[in-house]
């Protein structure tokens, strides 16, 4: 066997690998999943009277005791730089976010005075794009959420627990609610006046 | 401590796990020992067809160690060389929606190393640096290639190890590559791709969705093929996300069935290869001892890493934050966590990812607690709890010639192992095979530590700064791909030394153990007598076991007492630095 027929061996054997793992395979997957599944396929995208109003899978910033927060994003929850803050367990500036976070959720709802908050309520998370809350974050915020719209404590509590995700076969994960789904239906029972 | 929880999810996973192995491992078996298998009438036509572009009398002729060698390196330039072109050029090649220039040469050459090596380090954010042409044409597709290479190769030395002709024929390098991408590969793909899709994995050719958000403002949401790149990234124990936060990120690990899949698809072939293994050299029961003592040590991995991430941090504490699970919240330290998977399924799927190889994270390990980090970067110094596509078991079979030489030595029998004797040259091909690793770790972390530019790039001080160093060299010498993540490696120093270290970690470790492989199988076979030191017994393997902590604790200890260990017990002295 020849160097030069060896090398054009590689030749080809190279492109023709590529050819189908690097090109027809993520093509002939884009076509299947296009047709199967075009919600999920394109990004899970929320549509309100016509308009995305972002995906379902995607964190999005929420201000002011109207609306369910969701967690703290070091990336100001933008999809284009996805990450965490990569702070160290004995961090200084971890603990500094930590405690201001802390203190000024303590300062706009004095009825968290003595409450162990929920832990992801002011920890940020890893893709800073986090789309959900625990539970217990989110029966925390209905509190002042029912008061600023005027709703019953025990509606907000029923909404959390009809979009309530529990653990795969009860053991697999965590239970949670996606803040969007949450926010969306909180737009229906009581919607915004402008 | 955990909570019961914890406990079961990880049994149940590793047993599942375990279970699809035995079946896999058979299959594999079949596939490399060149027996039929029900899947020949679907793929026998594509292999054919492929056979044929490469040229028949190639994919047909046997080949010693040194010819499937020169064969991987040759096909491994190519493609590495093909990846670089690609990345330097996207802003002139189709499928860029977003308009991303080209890579610059550093990164490129770094990201091409990368891929080609199985690594799958990523000094660039997949979302906001590549086209989708160069998420498919120069991620995707190595992905397929080197973990295929990764695969053969370890059925090359296990050919070699039960060899009759003296090693004359290892089987054929083009053959074996096209087997194991049709059979072991691309077909799981196919078909697993549309479950990640059906759990809300994007796969379009779209570059970004606009969304005009409810209390206002614009959200960029950029995506592409990210779930046919996800499945092969797991499958191949690749790690390399489509995005920066990797499968912390929804789109690539939306819920927690992706979750559970993706750590099941990572340990798949790892497992199923010991099972293969056993077949293939006619000594299941040593397989059974070496798949115990790897599962031994990824259980006692797992549980040590969710229990420290559960119990949290004093500074989590002392933030009036509720440290125990329970009462509808996750509790532990979720810094860098994603609610969907809480502590356990963190840690679990960074664990299994440190592993297996793979280095694909869905939590950010910068952020994990002194142990839980200390985990994973132990998992890699050893880098034989089952590890990625062969290396893993070679690793482990190495350090085996070493405690069979040792307990030779102890109770003065000549050292054997399968049949073959351990003489000068295979204990020399050994050492460097495992010299090579430590080498490649400490010395360019300690040249990183007293230079300027090594040190202006970490993003934590004190302790956790020399940890985030060493993690970075340990993660592309065992060809791993994780991170500390606060360390920003787009700079041309980290490029072309992380790159140097993955190209070394890679070819230079094979090639060592092809030789010993070869070295081995040249031998004559020595008939096992009353007098043989029996490698298959529980008793051997709790000595190898040994000699495996032994050698990894002489070599790592000082690094890992002055990083996460002196970390440790600086967190619980209510130190912040």
């Amino acid at each position: 066997m020849s160097r030069l027929e060896s090398f054009a061996t590689a030749v080809r054997f190279t492109l023709a690998t590529w050819i189908l793992c690097g090109l027809a395979y993520p093509a002939i997957e884009v076509a299947i999943n296009q047709v199967m599944f075009p919600f999920q396929a394109n990004g899970s995208l929320v549509q309100v009277s016509g308009k995305i109003v972002g995906s379902r899978l995607i964190g999005q910033r929420f201000l002011g005791a109207r609306w369910f927060h969701g967690r703290p994003s070091v990336v100001n929850d933008d999809p284009l730089t996805s990450g965490g803050s990569n702070l160290g367990p004995m961090s200084r500036r971890l603990k500094q976010h930590l405690i201001q976070r802390s203190m000024r959720l303590r300062k706009e709802h004095p009825g968290l005075r003595g409450v162990r908050l929920p832990s992801d309520m002011i920890t940020s998370s890893g893709s800073g794009l986090d789309p959900d809350i625990s539970p217990a974050n989110a029966y925390l915020q209905a509190r002042w959420i029912a008061r600023a719209r005027g709703l019953p404590s025990d509606a907000m509590d029923q909404l959390i627990a009809r979009h309530l995700h529990r653990p795969l076969l009860g053991l697999f994960g965590e239970p949670y609610v996606n803040v969007l789904t949450l926010n969306l239906a909180l737009m229906k029972t009581s919607p915004e006046v402008h | 401590m955990m909570t019961a929880d914890a406990f079961w999810q990880i049994v149940a996973i590793v047993l599942i796990a375990a279970s699809l192995s035995v079946p896999f491992g058979r299959y594999l078996a079949h596939v490399f020992m060149g027996e039929r298998t029900f899947l020949d009438p679907l793929l026998d036509p594509v292999d054919r067809l492929l056979y044929g572009i490469i040229g028949p009398a190639q994919t047909s002729r046997p080949m010693d160690w040194k010819d499937y060698a020169v064969h991987m390196l040759l096909t491994n330039v190519l493609m590495g060389v093909l990846i670089y072109v690609i990345l330097m050029f996207q802003g002139h090649l189709p499928l860029n929606p977003l308009h991303f220039a080209g890579v610059n040469p550093e990164l490129a050459f770094n990201t091409a190393a990368s891929f080609i090596t199985n690594t799958n380090w990523q000094n660039y954010g997949g979302e906001s640096t590549l086209s989708l042409f160069s998420q498919t044409a120069a991620i995707t597709f190595p992905m397929f290639t080197s973990a295929a290479t990764g695969l053969v190769v370890a059925v090359a030395f296990f050919r070699s190890l039960a060899a009759a002709d003296g090693g004359r024929n290892l089987g054929n390098f083009y053959r074996d590559f096209v087997r194991a991408l049709t059979r072991v590969f691309l077909l799981p793909c196919l078909i697993l791709t549309p479950v990640l899709v059906w759990q809300g994995s994007p796969e379009t050719f779209t570059g970004q969705a606009i969304a005009h958000l409810v209390q206002g403002g614009l959200q960029h949401i950029p995506m592409g093929p990210v779930a046919s790149l996800e499945v092969i990234k797991h499958l191949g124990t690749n790690g390399g996300g489509f995005f920066n936060a990797n499968s912390a990120h929804p789109f690539e690990n939306p819920t927690i069935i992706t979750n559970v899949l993706e750590m099941l698809l990572m340990m798949l072939t790892p497992m199923s290869l010991v099972v293969a293994f056993g077949r293939m050299v006619r000594n299941p029961r040593l397989a059974r001892v070496i798949y115990g003592v790897m599962a031994i040590m990824l259980m006692a991995a797992l549980f040590i890493a969710v229990s420290a991430e559960q119990g949290g941090t004093p500074v989590l504490a002392g933030a009036g934050v509720a440290i125990v699970h329970g009462g509808g919240q996750p509790g532990g330290n979720m810094v860098g966590k994603e609610v969907r998977f809480g502590n356990t399924q963190s840690a679990m799927f960074d664990t299994v990812s440190t592993a297996f190889t793979t280095g694909t994270v869905n939590s950010m390990l910068d952020s994990y607690t002194p142990v839980g980090g200390m985990v994973s970067l132990v998992l890699m110094m050893l880098n034989c709890v089952f590890g990625g596509k062969g290396v893993g078991l070679i690793n482990f079979l190495i350090y085996g010639i070493f405690a069979v030489f040792i307990a030779g030595l102890m109770v003065g029998r000549t050292p054997e192992f399968l049949g073959k004797k351990i003489e000068k040259r295979e204990i020399l091909l050994a050492s460097l095979a495992l010299l090579v690793h430590p080498l490649i770790i400490l010395v360019p972390a300690a040249w990183s530590l007293m230079a300027p530019y090594g040190v202006s790039a970490l993003g934590n001080t004190s302790m956790h700064g020399l940890t985030e160093v060493i993690y970075a060299f340990t993660s592309t010498a065992a060809n791993n791909g994780s991170a500390f993540a606060g360390l920003s490696g787009n700079t041309p120093w980290y490029n072309i030394a992380l790159g140097v270290v993955m190209l070394i970690g890679r070819y230079v470790s094979i090639i060592f153990m092809l030789a010993l492989g070869g070295s081995l199988a040249a031998k004559p076979a020595v008939s096992e007598t009353v007098g043989t030191l029996r490698t298959d017994t529980l008793l051997f393997g709790t000595f190898w076991l040994a000699t495996i902590l032994l050698v990894g604790a002489l070599t790592f200890l000082p690094a890992l007492v002055l990083g996460p260990i002196a970390e440790y017990f600086a967190m619980h002295a209510h130190l912040v630095s």
